[in-house]
């Protein structure tokens, strides 16, 4: 749950007075033009940026309140792939895997359609596969919010429909879905938030 | 927690390992620094003797410093801090990992390499071991006082000088007792004190150094 999120970047006010409320099942998409603040929003979501008012309500508790538990039931997969190009495609996963407190990387790989490539260097991959790699922590480490920003860019058609499956599955299961993009993207039914303008 | 903390240990060294330009540049860095010293002040094996304590400290200081730059730009150009920063982990914690990692990769790596140097600027052997014993202690403190130097410049686009101008006025403290410890080994008088304040250096910075980095790092995460 959200409640009059404000976000102000370089003094320039990206978004105020904005409430909102997810219950599981629950998908978000946000729209708007570049510079809206869609990933802004994002990151504030997280706790990555600080909100400049309002707060964010995890199971009613204020998450600046207990980071640790909101982080543990929280996957953010940004803009950047966070991928080491000298570690194998495995060894990447399996460590953002185990710090999630997850652990089954195999499944998580044959999800996105990666099994061939775990003992290949992260370096080597295109830009649509370590996109995918990194969407696998979604299923290697389970979590019940899913911030996802951009997620559809460089995939193929085939890997998008595998996401729009996982992505699915996850709000099946009770999961929540908040997804920034300005691709026409199904996931079904979902609230959408269009964010201003921009500058 | 351990595990977490063990996991993030083992991926930064393997991807030290795996890269090896840190521990080599560094290693080689201090060798080669050290070496210059004799060229620098002539061949007179008492002179060089004397200065030998000062020479390695200084050089290891410098070597240290290198290689801090990267300790966390890395992870933040590539989007794996803000996934870091996400994880279950304290960023404290996370900060002491990583700065444990880089002690291990290029601290260590120095403390090998000291003996053969030690040879090199003919110092007595009565000061060797305090000498190793002072940098065992010493380089985890200027690992520590980098940590924070690399996250305050991290939104710095190139912070690697600014790192050396943060960190070096900071290491004053360590290298005046580090050198101190081995003046007085090669006295034959005992090296306890300044030893004991090195460990003291050491706790402090153990205690105080992560808060402060992951302040920085917090910083850039908001930029």
């Amino acid at each position: 749950m959200v409640e009059g999120l404000a976000c102000v970047r370089s003094e320039r006010e990206l978004f105020r007075d904005l409430s909102f409320r997810l219950g599981s099942g629950a998908a978000l998409v946000l729209r708007g033009p570049n510079g809206a603040g869609k990933s802004s929003l994002l990151r504030v979501l997280a706790g990555l940026l600080p909100a400049a008012g309002g707060r964010v309500l995890w199971d009613g508790v204020d998450t600046t309140d207990r980071p640790g538990t909101f982080h543990r039931a929280l996957c953010y997969v940004g803009h950047q792939d966070a991928l080491k190009p000298t570690m194998t495609v495995a060894e990447n996963l399996g460590f953002w895997a185990g710090l999630g407190g997850g652990g089954e990387v195999a499944p998580a790989l044959r999800a996105l359609g990666l099994a061939a490539l775990a003992s290949l260097p992260t370096g080597i991959l295109s830009a649509g596969q370590r996109r995918r790699l990194n969407l696998a922590r979604l299923v290697a480490a389970p979590s019940r919010l899913w911030l996802l920003d951009e997620p559809t860019v460089t995939l193929d058609s085939g890997a998008l429909d595998r996401l729009t499956d996982l992505v699915r599955r996850h709000r099946d299961g009770g999961g929540i879905v908040v997804a920034a993009t300005h691709a026409d993207w199904n996931i079904g039914a979902c609230d959408r938030l269009d964010l201003g303008a921009g500058p | 927690m351990t595990g977490a903390f063990l996991a993030i240990v083992g991926r930064d060294l393997r991807l030290a390992f795996r890269r090896g330009g840190d521990t080599g540049s560094v290693v080689a860095f201090f060798v080669i620094t050290v070496t210059l010293f004799p060229f620098g002040v002539g061949p007179e094996p008492n002179l060089i003797a004397r200065i030998a304590p000062g020479v390695l400290w200084v050089a290891a200081l410098l070597a240290a410093t290198l290689s801090l730059d990267r300790l966390f730009r890395a992870d933040h150009e590539d989007g794996s801090l803000d996934l870091l920063a996400l994880s279950p982990l304290p960023l404290e914690v996370l900060v002491l990992a990583k700065t444990l990692a880089h002690w291990l990769a290029t601290g260590v790596p120095l403390l090998v390499a000291t003996p053969l140097l030690a040879l090199l600027l003919n110092l007595p052997l009565q000061g060797w071991g305090v000498l190793l014993a002072a940098l065992a202690l010493g380089t985890p403190s200027l690992s520590l006082l980098g940590a924070i130097g690399a996250a305050l410049t991290l939104g710095v686009r190139r912070g690697g000088v600014l790192v050396a101008l943060l960190v070096l006025p900071l290491a004053v403290p360590v290298l005046i007792f580090g050198v101190a410890a081995v003046d007085a080994a090669l006295m034959g008088l005992p090296a306890t004190t300044p030893l004991m304040a090195l460990g003291g250096l050491l706790l402090a910075a153990l205690v105080l150094a992560p808060w402060a980095a992951a302040a920085g790092v917090r910083l850039s995460l908001e930029s």
